[in-house]
């Protein structure tokens, strides 16, 4: 095949091009990296002990990572809640936009009459819309799960909606000589293909849930990291909001990490771009 | 041509108007052909004038106004749902999909038995030289390697007629060349009936047996000529002053001499 020769990415037999680059280059690519964010934290550590700025400005790390000790803050049960809220909001945008995008996909009288309306929605800003969630199921774990659920749908029903569209026509002509039925060319075609656009929507989204969760936990609760956050800034207690902020993080990363890692099995390690 | 001989495939004053009412497009005016059980005929003509409607009636994917279009014979019981397969000018292939997943993708449409569909894709994979790229996906491939999955994709449910519409259109040049030669030695080998849709006179020349000349839209018939060079045909060929005859034929008949 002498077309692959002109294609660097295929291993061809006798050929010394070697197929998986080695291990030294995963070292080299990320040791910068991580040394800078090492350094970050070095410099944050330097300047908030040499600087001169008082701790209620600027904790050290070392500072913020003791506030975990102090059990008035109950991180454990804090924490929890807002995982809940969070994963919550995040799964159920996932389970009702992608049914949504599939009644789009079955009925192109649906997504003309609606998606227009979704598109328009959109626009709201979510957080905006906080106050009368609020007022309408008062406040707690399920309000701002619902905070969470509707900043973060959008984006996934818009991408998944569109994914499940593009679809080359003649694609389906090829189906059709084959007397496919429309859920052959659903599971088989069309579902397959509109995962890396579910992917995309997904990514976005868990991201935006975070934020609904916090946003949530600030206009009304009793429980969670947000609220934490409220109650220790009353005392001036930095370090504490500190650690709540890199708790926050650390929950949003790993909703962001099971969803690029879910990515990598379904759709990257498959081929798909 | 023996006239005795029963045609495969017979369009008789085939006519297609798209659209109703007072915004009316004729896209095929009159196209009469003949065409016999494994044969490969090229159909030549500008871009537009309606060649691809003809393989999309043959297909029966959409209806015909007038004039008529029976497909098989007596020899050739022809099964409209599984005996058509279809090469576009993109490759179509399935990005999640290996090379052996994407050509049995008829297969499982059709529910054809997987293990014998699995022997038959290796066998096809073999035919259009791909052995050993079975499990790469399409993204590893090159354009005329992805267009090779894509024709034995079409062949895997062995079906009795293969449409062709430009499939090599989007290669390049010389890889279009290699891909005449590989479709002919194919066609030799798997004795399908094959309708090979082009804009290329000279490919339309070097493949066919027979080439349809359409004029442009309303696609209408201007010739059917009959290529008389012997097969196995060779790019050499496109060297002979026979075959610069014939194109030039071609080119006079399109109005472009």
């Amino acid at each position: 095949m002498s077309q692959a020769s002109t294609n660097p990415g295929i291993s061809q037999e006798g050929s010394d091009v070697p197929t998986a680059p080695p291990p030294q280059n995963f070292v080299k690519k990320y040791s910068g990296p991580i040394a800078v964010q090492i350094a970050c934290i070095a410099l944050w550590q330097l300047i908030s002990t040499t600087g001169g700025l008082p701790s209620y400005i600027l904790p050290s790390p070392i500072e913020t990572l003791a506030t975990l000790a102090d059990g008035s803050n109950d991180w454990f049960n804090n924490t929890m809640v807002t995982t809940v809220e969070i994963f919550g909001g995040f799964i159920l945008a996932v389970i009702v936009g992608v049914a949504i995008a599939l009644f789009f996909s079955w009925s192109t009288r649906l997504f003309t009459l609606f998606m227009p309306l979704l598109v328009a929605l959109n626009m709201v800003p979510k957080v905006a819309l906080g106050p009368i969630i609020i007022v309408w199921f008062s406040y707690g774990i399920f309000t701002n799960t619902l905070i969470a659920f509707a900043i973060c749908f959008f984006p996934i029903v818009i991408t998944t909606a569109r994914g499940l569209r593009e679809i080359e026509p003649e694609l389906l002509y090829l189906s059709r000589t084959l007397k496919a039925s429309k859920w052959q060319i659903f599971t088989k075609i069309q579902f397959p293909g509109s995962l890396p656009y579910l992917f995309s929507g997904m990514k976005v989204s868990a991201v935006l849930a975070v934020a609904g969760a916090i946003v949530g936990e600030f206009i009304g609760s009793e429980r969670g990291l947000g609220y934490l956050m409220l109650q220790v800034q009353i005392n001036l207690d930095t370090a504490t909001m500190f650690m709540a902020v890199l708790m926050i993080t650390l929950v949003g990363v790993i909703l962001y990490g099971a969803v690029a890692f879910l990515e990598f099995i379904l759709v990257k390690r498959g081929g798909q771009a | 041509m023996d006239a005795q001989i029963e045609p495969f495939i017979s369009l008789q004053n085939v006519k297609k108007i798209y659209g109703s009412g007072t915004n009316q497009h004729l896209a095929v005016s009159d196209v009469t052909l003949d065409i016999n059980a494994g044969e490969l005929i090229s159909i030549v003509g500008p871009s537009g004038c309606g060649k691809s409607t003809v393989l999309m009636i043959l297909a029966g994917l959409i209806s015909h106004e007038d004039g008529q279009v029976l497909i098989g014979n007596t020899d050739n019981p022809f099964d409209a749902n599984r005996d058509i397969g279809m090469v576009f000018q993109q490759d179509l292939l399935l990005k999640w999909r290996t090379v052996i997943d994407n050509i049995l993708l008829p297969a499982e449409l059709l529910g054809l038995p997987v293990k014998e569909s699995r022997e038959r894709a290796l066998d096809l994979i073999n035919l259009v030289g791909l052995d050993g790229y079975e499990d790469k996906y399409p993204k590893q491939l090159s354009g005329g390697q992805r267009q090779r999955v894509s024709i034995a994709r079409s062949l895997i449910h062995d079906p009795k007629l293969i449409l062709m519409d430009e499939p090599f259109g989007a290669l390049d040049a010389l890889t279009r060349e290699k891909m005449n030669l590989e479709l002919l030695r194919i066609w030799e080998k798997s004795q399908k009936t094959i309708l090979f849709v082009t804009h290329g006179i000279s490919e339309a020349v070097l493949l066919g047996s027979r080439v349809a000349v359409l004029t442009a839209g309303p696609a209408r018939m201007a010739a059917n000529i009959p290529i008389e060079l012997p097969y196995p045909r060779t790019l050499e060929m496109k060297t002979h002053e026979e075959f610069g005859k014939y194109c030039r034929e071609i080119y006079d008949l399109l109005g472009m001499a």
